[in-house]
């Protein structure tokens, strides 16, 4: 183990996977000499020649260049700074990166990793801050992965790096400082795996990225008022570990989904309908989901706080179960 | 450049296959055998087999939704393709692209596709890959005049461009987007004169002169291998047919099209195949026979092959499944 903030451990993800594979390659806007815009690259430009490649501001043929040299072969990573910027390269996304594979009857395979950050708390207004996974997880071909922590961000990166189909990597910038023990050497982390990030009997609580640590936060709060939380990390939406969540509602029997997007067809409501669906009867409670209200994220950070769901906000829908 | 026989009269079987698949692909559409659209590349047979007359099957396209020409060009084979109209379980795609995502990866066909302009920054990135693995493969990407006003078309040129890919970009301008024609979709005659504002170099040739495209493709791929980076190609055709088959094309002027239609590229290449004296009407007709020969056999082989089966809907969508 080694101790290494979330940003090292993606840096280390993609080293390890480049050191690998010569067919990995990462590009985007300022991802080689500027370091990424939030310094989450940097170095890798100089470790690896010729296979870090800062692009122009062209988000749809970044995105529409890597489908095309990962049909061919290739294993790119490609950078778009915000996740609010896919809209730009949304068709490459949607209708040709993940398409390509059934449309032409399984006789093509497009290993690309989209990287790209999320999340708000930063002032950085509506185009800048949100949580848009919602859209990527309606998307049949596309797996979607949200790490929380930064043996997650190395494991998971290594693993998208190495599945044969389209990616989106989604990072928070909330969390690119964050501390932890990450393990040395290679490793890896199964795509479509959950985490018990606290085990607790009581109600189960599953958030994702920066509501992780939000949840954990409450559920230490919650614990002496005698609430025991288990919070589960899926880590990966699509696959979703529909499995560890229905586990989980066997043991607690209460069900709070937290994320940090907008509540409207939020990746909580597609939660709560596979526990409706799959585990009714082991429903003793109303599920309650903690989100952002439908608005734009807003700049003020006095507006911002209210927008996100925060510790007292989980706490609150936790207490009015019991 | 003087081409040899054997290059003229591969020409000549190549487009008059393209031709007799389209016009049976019309016929079998009317008759309302074929379910989905069907875009039909009548007309415009000298781009594709002209530009692909220069490649390898370790080189690279992409197409479009009228791609049945292009594919054929590359070496896709008919039968497969014709079975991919009927949504045949033995089609190129088993039956889940239909004539709008024919590919065949092996021979380097990254698709035809159903987004016009996609396949631009798609081929930049095969283009990419060949540089990257320095394989001395290139990349061609067709579209058409309507794609060149696609923001992919500006990205896809611009990064071509600074990055100095083995791409070739061949533009089709069949003058019309549907029902628009060049003159209301865009201020320039010239789609090439678009090149400049990227740094590369762009030519215009006659579009229905399979030599002339043969011959400007050559210059751009010899670049492209060389490593000298992008060229655009922009070839001047006709589309003969509506947008899609049962399109009336009222749009058009009747004028026009009369115009365009004595300007047929295939019997101006027999023409020229005859004057050199490589062959006589007799040989060509021997030609056309046998690829009629091909097509029915290939309409056989569609009209007997089973269907998908439903439970087929859901594999394929992930590698690893």
């Amino acid at each position: 183990m080694k101790k290494m903030t979330y940003a090292e451990a993606i840096r280390d993800g993609i080293r390890q996977e480049m050191k690998r594979d010569s067919a990995v390659y990462l590009c985007g806007e300022d991802v080689g000499k500027f370091g990424g815009c939030f310094g989450v690259t940097a170095g890798l430009v100089d470790e690896f020649p010729g296979r870090v490649l800062d692009t122009p501001i062209t988000e749809t043929a970044i995105i529409g260049s890597a489908v095309g040299a990962a049909a061919v072969g290739l294993r790119p990573v490609a950078e778009i700074m915000f996740v609010d910027f896919t809209g730009v390269c949304m068709d490459e996304l949607f209708n040709q990166a993940v398409k390509m594979r059934y449309m032409f009857g399984g006789k093509a395979k497009v290993p690309l990793v989209l990287k790209t950050i999320c999340g708000g708390g930063v002032a950085a207004a509506a185009q800048h801050s949100q949580c848009m996974e919602a859209w990527f997880t309606h998307i049949p071909g596309l797996k979607t992965v949200m790490p929380a922590t930064p043996a997650d961000a190395k494991g998971l990166m290594a693993a998208a790096i190495r599945d044969d189909n389209p990616v989106i990597y989604i990072e928070h910038k909330q969390l690119l400082g964050l501390g932890g023990d990450v393990p040395e050497g290679e490793y890896l982390v199964p795509l479509g795996k959950a985490d018990i990030k606290r085990p607790g009997t009581d109600v189960t609580i599953v958030a994702w990225s920066w509501m992780v640590h939000r949840a954990l936060a409450a559920a230490e709060a919650l614990a002496k008022d005698g609430i025991s939380a288990e919070v589960i990390d899926p880590r990966t939406l699509v696959p979703l570990d529909k499995d560890a969540i229905l586990a989980s509602l066997a043991k607690t029997h209460k069900l709070v989904i937290v994320h940090e997007a907008v509540r409207t067809s939020g990746f909580g409501g597609e939660i709560a309908a596979v526990a409706a669906e799959e585990g009714f009867d082991l429903l003793d409670a109303p599920i309650k989901r903690v989100t952002a209200p439908d608005t734009p994220v807003p700049f003020s950070p006095v507006l911002e706080k209210a927008f996100l769901p925060d510790e007292g906000k989980i706490i609150q829908a936790v207490k009015e179960l019991f | 450049m003087q081409l040899a026989k054997e290059n003229l009269l591969a020409f000549y079987q190549t487009m008059v296959t393209i031709r007799t698949f389209e016009n049976k692909a019309a016929e079998l559409f009317a008759a309302g055998k074929l379910p989905g659209f069907v875009h039909l590349y009548i007309g415009e047979e000298a781009v594709a087999t002209g530009v692909c007359a220069n490649l390898t099957a370790k080189d690279y396209i992409t197409s479009t939704h009228r791609g049945h020409g292009h594919l054929i060009a590359k070496g896709g084979k008919v039968d497969l393709m014709m079975a991919e109209l009927y949504g045949k379980a033995t089609g190129y795609c088993k039956g889940k692209g239909g004539s709008m995502h024919i590919a065949d990866v092996d021979l380097g066909i990254l698709g035809a596709n159903g987004i016009v302009g996609a396949g631009q920054p798609i081929a930049v990135g095969a283009a990419f890959a060949c540089k990257y693995q320095q394989n001395g493969a290139i990349a061609v990407c067709f579209f058409g005049d309507g794609a060149s006003n696609r923001g992919t078309f500006h990205e896809a040129m611009n990064l071509a461009s600074i990055w100095k890919l083995p791409v070739v970009f061949v533009c089709e301008n069949n003058m019309y987007g549907i029902s628009n024609c060049q003159r209301d979709h865009m201020n320039i005659c010239d789609i090439s004169d678009r090149a400049a504002a990227y740094g590369v170099p762009g030519v215009t040739v006659d579009g229905n002169d399979v030599v002339a495209v043969f011959e400007a493709a050559a210059e751009g791929v010899k670049r492209a291998r060389q490593g000298d980076g992008p060229s655009l190609i922009e070839c001047k055709t006709w589309r003969w047919r509506g947008h899609f088959e049962g399109d009336p094309a009222t749009y058009k002027n009747p004028e026009e099209q009369k115009t365009w239609l004595q300007k047929d590229p295939i019997p101006r290449l027999a023409q020229k195949i005859i004057e050199l004296g490589h062959a006589g009407e007799a040989d060509l007709a021997n030609i056309a026979d046998a690829v009629k020969a091909q097509v029915a056999a290939a309409v056989a082989f569609a009209e007997s092959s089973p269907d998908p089966v439903p439970a087929d809907v859901l594999t394929d969508v992930y590698a690893g499944q």
